[in-house]
Formats: C-alpha cells, structure tokens, sequence
C-alpha cells in the first residue's frame, strides 16, 4: 500500500497558516489547563507525601483524623520510650519525639489576609528524625527558651517573620532565630519550637503526637501488634509517618483534581470541536486534490491516514506547547489551606513524565477524536465527483 | 434588513461548520458559567452573613476555645442586644474519603436558633429540640442527601472529642435565603459537656467562639473594639468582627484555588475567541471573491462589515444562549459530585449577563480583523483570488 507522503501533510498544514495557528492556539490552551491541574494535584501529593521519612513511625489518638485532632498523654509516651523496637540514638536513648501541633494566625505578605499557620513543639531528637530539614539561615533554637525556627515558606509567605523578629502568640513573644529548608515538604510550612515551651504557654497538658524511627523497619508488623496488644496503648492508632501524610494530601487532592479534570473534559470538548470544524475545512478546501490523490491510485485508508495525521500533528504541536506554557508554572509556588489539617500548605506545581506523558496522550486524543470524521469524509470521496467539484 | 437575509443564508452554507462552531462556544460559555457559579458558591458564606451579627473569636486562632465565663462580659458590652455560642465538633462519620459525608457539626448554646433567624425551624420541632438533651436539628439539603427524617438516630466516632457519639434528628431547618447553608448539623453544647465530663474528666469544655448580634451595624465598630479591650491581658485575647470579615477569612485561606479558576475563565474566553475566529476567518477566505463581487456591485464597506459581524454574533450569540441553557445542568451535576463541599451553589444572574457578554465580546473582536481585511482589499486583488 501506498502511502501520502509526510511532505504533503506538512504543506497542506503550512498553506492554511492562520486557521493552522488558531487551532493549535485551542489545543495549547486546554493542554495547559489539563497539565496545570495534575501538576497541582501532584505537587501537592509530593510534598505531603515527602514530608514523612520511611523508617518513621507516628503515634495519634485512635479515629483521629489529623494532629491536630489527636491528644497522647505522657504516660504513652513513657511506655514507647522503653520499647525495644523503638531505635536508639549514640547515646542508647530512644530516637522518638514528643510532638505538639497547634495553629496560630499571621498576615500572609501577599493579600494582607490571615492565614492560618501550623506551630510544632517538639523534642531534643526531632531533627534527628527528619533528617531533610536542614538549618539555613541561623541556628537551631535552644530548648527550654522561647526561641523558634521558620520553615522557608513562612518566612516568603508572611509578613514579619524573618532572623530575629519577634511573634507573639500563646501569651508570649517569641524570637526567630533560625529558617529551615525542609526540602519542599510539609515542614516548610511549619514553625518549630520546644514542645515544653509551647504546652506551657497554651496551657496544654498533652502531647499531639508521637514520632519515633523503628529499629528495624522490617519488624514493624510486629512491633504494631505488639503495641497494639498492649493495655496501655489501646486508644492510640500506629502508622507509618508516609501512610499519614498520605492521608492528609486525599480530601485537597482529591478536589483539585475532580474541579479541575471535569473543566478540562468540558474544555477539550471545545478543542475538539475547534479541531473539527478546521479538518472539515481542510477536506472541504481540498476536495479536488482528494480525487486527484484517489485517481493517482492512492486507496482510501492512505487518504484516511494522511488527514487523521494531520490533525493529530496540529493536537501534538499544540499539546507541545501546552506543555511548554505548563512547565512555565513550575516556577509558580502557591499556600492554600488544607482543611485536615487546618493550616496553610506551601506548594508547587509539579512537573512529572507522567504529566508530560498524560498530557500528549490527552492532546493526541483529542487530535484523533477532531479529525476523525472529517478524515472518513475525505476517505469516503466519490473519484469522479470529488474531480468534478470547483 | 436584506443583509441580515444574507447573513442567514451565508451561515446555511456550511451548516456542519456552523453547527460545530455554535456546539463550540456553547460548551466554553457553560464551563464559564460553572466556573463563575463556583467561585461564587465560595463566597457564598460571605454573602450569606448577617449585616447585624459578629463573631468573637480567640485573637491566636480559631481552634483555641474561649473561657465560658465570657458570656457574660461581652452580653454588658454596650450596643450588643443578644450573646451565643458554638463550638466545632468535627467527628468521622462513615467512610471520611467520601465527600458526602463531610458536613458541618456544631455544639451550640440553645439560645443559637434565637440569632440565625434564616435557620427556619417550625416551632414545635425547635421545642421538641430543647427538650431532649441528645437531640440535633439538621439542614434540609443534609437530611436530603442521607435521606435522614425526623427520629432517625446520627452515628459517628469523635476525632476532637472521642469515643462514639450518637444524637437523635428533632428538627429540620429549611433556609430562608438562596444563600442559606442547609447542611450544617446542630446539637446542645449542654450534651457536649456533660459527655466529655463523663467521658474525659479534668478536660475543659469551653465555647468555639461567640456569636453577638448588635443593634445597629453602626456599633459593630466599637463594639468589636471594647470586647476586644476587655479581654486583651487576660490568658485568653479575642478577635472580634463582622460575621462578613470572618467568613471572608475563610475564604482567603483558598484564595490561591480562586485565583487560579477567575484565571481559567480568562482562558475559557480565549478559547471561545479561539474556535469563532478560526470560522470567520475560514469563511471570510472563501468568499473573498464574493466581496469583490459585492463591491462592484455598489455595496459600500458598511454593508460588508456588517455582513461579516452579523455572521460572527448570529453565531456566538446563539452558541452563548445554549451554553448558558446547559449551564444549569451542569452545575446539577457537578452539585452531585461534591456534595456538601459547596453547600449553597445557584447560577447567578450575573453570570448569566457575563456569559452572554463573553460571547458578545468574542464574537466582535474575531469579526474585526477578518472585517477589516475585507474592507480594505482592492476589488481587483479580490477579483483576481482563487479560492
């Protein structure tokens, strides 16, 4: 079988330049839209799921729905920290920190608005359990002062918090003495301080949460139905520090992408259609050069091919540069609030292969789905009366 | 007159063509509107807030409680005619991934439905409410949803408040404006503390945060201010402001989602111009020699522009008015597929006038540039184009 050359494809393109350029404009713009939406919903799984560590376990209230939801008192406390499976630091005490989790209100720099901020007190070992977050701006604050570390999202995003301001909540003043770079996860969006401190100031006599590193993560089965079993640890719930963060990127997820892929399903529908009427055109335009191709003994299926080709080439150049515009987004970073957690959440829009590929797949799509019908149109074209048409 | 003929039978040409371009516009100026309708079912809360009411709150944040004892202070605060409380109660019920089972839980002081007057409770379920200690009253959309009616017993576990928790529905409150929530869920405060007494000894209880109604909106100014005054040494400080303002926080925390949907409106409108130019231009090309024709035939510029607009607003005015008519559909539909997420969601007149504005506007800036050409090219250059 014969088949159009690619040349011919390319100049049929080429001599309807502007209807060319207006429907790649459509298709560009939808892809944008598409890609924009699971970057967001992936960025957004990224740095929740990022935040936790593998070997990390945490410890919250049975049913609790989040941290800031859960109380563990110290007494659990106590009995983890004298449990084998929990690991120990160089100095034989256990890896396993003592947190609290609250929410406190600051301007945001950009809208002038409150946003809401999530504030964790934890203990001595808390850095060496998140081995991502690293210092850069500053020291660590000393334990037993009033003295806390911004993550690098609070200190962009809101107003007055930089190297040694002062906020106050809690009935206090506290100093900033250090930014931390938690590597675009969770923690960024968090500021740090001395759980004692902070239980203290805000009249908390039990702790959030417990965190602690298992000594060995291929026992963690057993070190949870261990505890599990045991009596004094019957209204906490164990689960690993990923599962959890898991959990609370799924509701804000979940919403960007139903929002967003049910505009996009409409949005390409238009696409496609913009796809359509310019393949109806082209067939239409090229009725003789149609029944010149047949006479010249090119078959049906190759006139077929040559028009579905076409269109799909104008669905990838416009999917390319969808992608292009979309990828301009990743310099983008933006805060919303996640309502599991009730505080603001720093994050990024996400360039994966995934996306591209999702992206280019959803544009070839709609390329073959446009031009489909004008193609079996063309292919359909009776020789003697497609030669006869002016 | 004549032209308009025209313009009609220009458009029958390709009737294929124009159909699609119509199908075209039509479904942008619907995602449009679903766009717009769920920015504004964002707001809704805003626009459904009180001019007459304030809410007290701790000046940290939303989820540290205030002391009870408050009550009474801020009831002597001058210009204040009536004090309330709530508190958040959260809770699991059933499967938490499923949207529908997401709903507004809150523990009040019985004196609550005294200050919301568009929460409409008929007055023998409002008492049968009062009387029963583990009673709850219900949105109408809520009950609708779960297909809960009156005496049916609520389940859930608690997550701020654990353990298992159960209320029995006394009353269904229908709202009395469009921008009513109907799907909170209420019950005593009263219930509330005497279980997590139970329950948890020594753990507190206090109020969420105060609801005052005032006078006059005049007073809200300085009366936000002297409650404020009177609490601001003491271990709990408050913020005081318009039920507006505080709904307006709320809505801020997700300003980042806003934006980024007015921002695909924009784009929406720019594929609508997008699909519409695209078959002005294609039609213009074609019938070039036709214009040429026309021209020499005495029909001034005038007459041409007005065949060249009248063709692109026949069709965009035409696929807007579909779109639009799909809207409300669509935004059933999508109502359904998040329920509770927006609890008040109406297409807008606005947004009606905006869609149809969209495509007004698409239709005259794709007409321009094709319609300029038109006017400007040379009989001859016309004459002597093929097709």
């Amino acid at each position: 079988m014969m088949r159009i050359p690619f040349s011919y494809i390319w100049r049929s393109l080429w001599a309807r330049r502007l209807t060319t350029a207006l429907t790649i404009g459509g298709v560009a713009l939808v892809v944008f839209v598409f890609a924009g939406v699971l970057m967001l919903a992936r960025g957004l799984e990224a740095t929740l799921v990022e935040t936790g560590s593998p070997d990390n376990v945490i410890v919250l209230r049975r049913s609790a729905t989040s941290e800031l939801s859960s109380q563990v008192d110290r007494a659990t406390a106590d009995v983890l920290e004298a449990e084998n499976g929990v690991a120990r630091g160089a100095d034989g005490r256990a890896l396993l920190s003592r947190e609290v989790v609250l929410v406190i209100d600051l301007y945001k720099k950009k809208s002038n608005a409150l946003g809401n901020v999530s504030i964790r007190g934890v203990s001595q070992r808390a850095l060496e359990l998140r081995p991502g977050v690293h210092i850069v701006g500053g020291r660590p604050f000393q334990f037993g002062t009033h003295e806390i570390v911004v993550g690098k999202s609070i200190a962009s995003q809101f107003k007055g918090v930089t190297l040694g301001s002062q906020l106050s909540f809690g009935g206090d003043r506290w100093t900033v003495v250090g930014i931390a770079d938690a590597g675009g996860t969770g923690f960024d969006s968090e500021i740090w301080g001395d759980a004692d401190q902070f239980m203290q100031a805000f009249g908390r006599p039990v702790y959030s949460s417990l965190t602690f590193r298992v000594a060995d993560p291929g026992q963690f089965d057993q070190l949870k139905a261990r505890l599990q079993a045991d009596p004094r640890m019957q209204y906490v719930e164990i689960k690993h520090e990923r599962d959890y963060y898991r959990e609370q990127s799924q509701t804000l997820a979940k919403f960007i992408r139903i929002l967003g892929l049910m505009v996009t399903t409409i949005f390409s529908f238009g696409a496609m259609i913009g796809a359509m009427i310019t393949m109806y055109a082209a067939v239409a335009n090229r009725t003789v050069e149609v029944g010149t191709l047949r006479a010249l003994g090119f078959r049906r299926r190759s006139v077929l091919g040559a028009f579905l080709v076409e269109s799909v080439m104008l669905a990838l150049v416009g999917g390319g540069l969808g992608v292009a515009l979309a990828a301009l987004l990743s310099f983008e970073r933006i805060s919303v609030i996640n309502f599991q957690s009730f505080s603001e959440i720093g994050f990024g829009f996400a360039l994966s292969p995934g996306v591209i590929v999702s992206a280019l797949i959803f544009a070839v799509v709609m390329g073959v789905v446009g031009g489909f019908l004008p193609a079996a149109r063309a292919a359909r074209l009776d020789i003697v009366s497609a030669l006869r048409a002016s | 007159m004549k032209l308009l003929r025209l313009v009609f039978k220009n458009l029958s040409r390709h009737r294929l063509r124009t159909a699609l371009t119509m199908l075209g516009i039509a479904t942008a100026v619907m995602a449009f509107g679903l766009i717009r309708t769920i920015v504004g079912a964002w707001n809704a809360g805003v626009t459904g807030a009180s001019a007459n009411r304030m809410i007290t709150r701790h000046r940290v944040s939303l989820i540290f409680p205030l002391p009870l004892p408050y009550r009474q202070e801020i009831a002597r605060v001058p210009g204040v005619t009536a004090v309330s409380w709530g508190n958040w109660f959260g809770g699991v019920y059933g499967d938490p991934n499923d949207f529908k089972n997401f709903w507004a839980r809150f523990s009040v002081d019985s004196t609550y439905f005294d200050l919301y007057p568009e929460f409409q409770v008929p007055p023998d379920q409002l008492a049968a409410f009062k009387k029963e200690r583990d009673a709850c009253i219900i949105g109408r959309k809520l009950a609708q949803q779960h297909g809960f009616k009156l005496g049916d017993v609520i389940t859930m576990e608690g997550d701020i408040f654990p353990g298992r928790w159960q209320w029995v529905v006394r009353g269904i409150y229908t709202g009395r404006d469009p921008s009513t929530d109907e799907t909170q869920m209420f019950f005593h405060y009263d219930y509330l503390y005497e279980q997590v007494k139970a329950r948890e000894p020594g753990r507190p209880v206090d109020a969420g945060w105060y609801v005052l109604r005032v006078g006059s909106p005049d007073a809200m100014a300085r009366v936000a201010a002297t409650v404020d005054s009177m609490f601001v040494n003491s271990r709990a400080p408050t913020k005081t402001e318009s039920e507006r303002e505080f709904q307006q926080s709320f809505v801020q925390m997700s300003s980042a989602i806003i934006t980024s949907l007015q921002v695909v409106s924009v784009v929406i409108i720019g594929i609508i111009l997008l699909v519409l130019a695209n078959t002005i231009v294609m039609s213009v090309r074609e019938r070039t020699r036709e214009y040429a024709v026309l021209k020499t035939l005495g029909f001034s510029g005038r007459h041409l522009v007005t065949l060249v607009f009248g063709e692109a607003l026949v069709i965009s005015l035409t696929g807007g008015v579909v779109g639009l008519l799909l809207t409300f559909p669509i935004v059933q539909g999508f109502a359904k597929a998040l329920p509770t997420f927006f609890p008040v969601i109406n297409v807008a007149p606005l947004t009606v006038a905006l869609g149809i504005g969209a495509a007004l506007l698409a239709g005259l800036a794709a007409a321009a540039v094709p319609a300029n050409r038109v006017v400007r090219m040379p009989i001859v250059v016309g004459l002597r184009t093929v097709g």
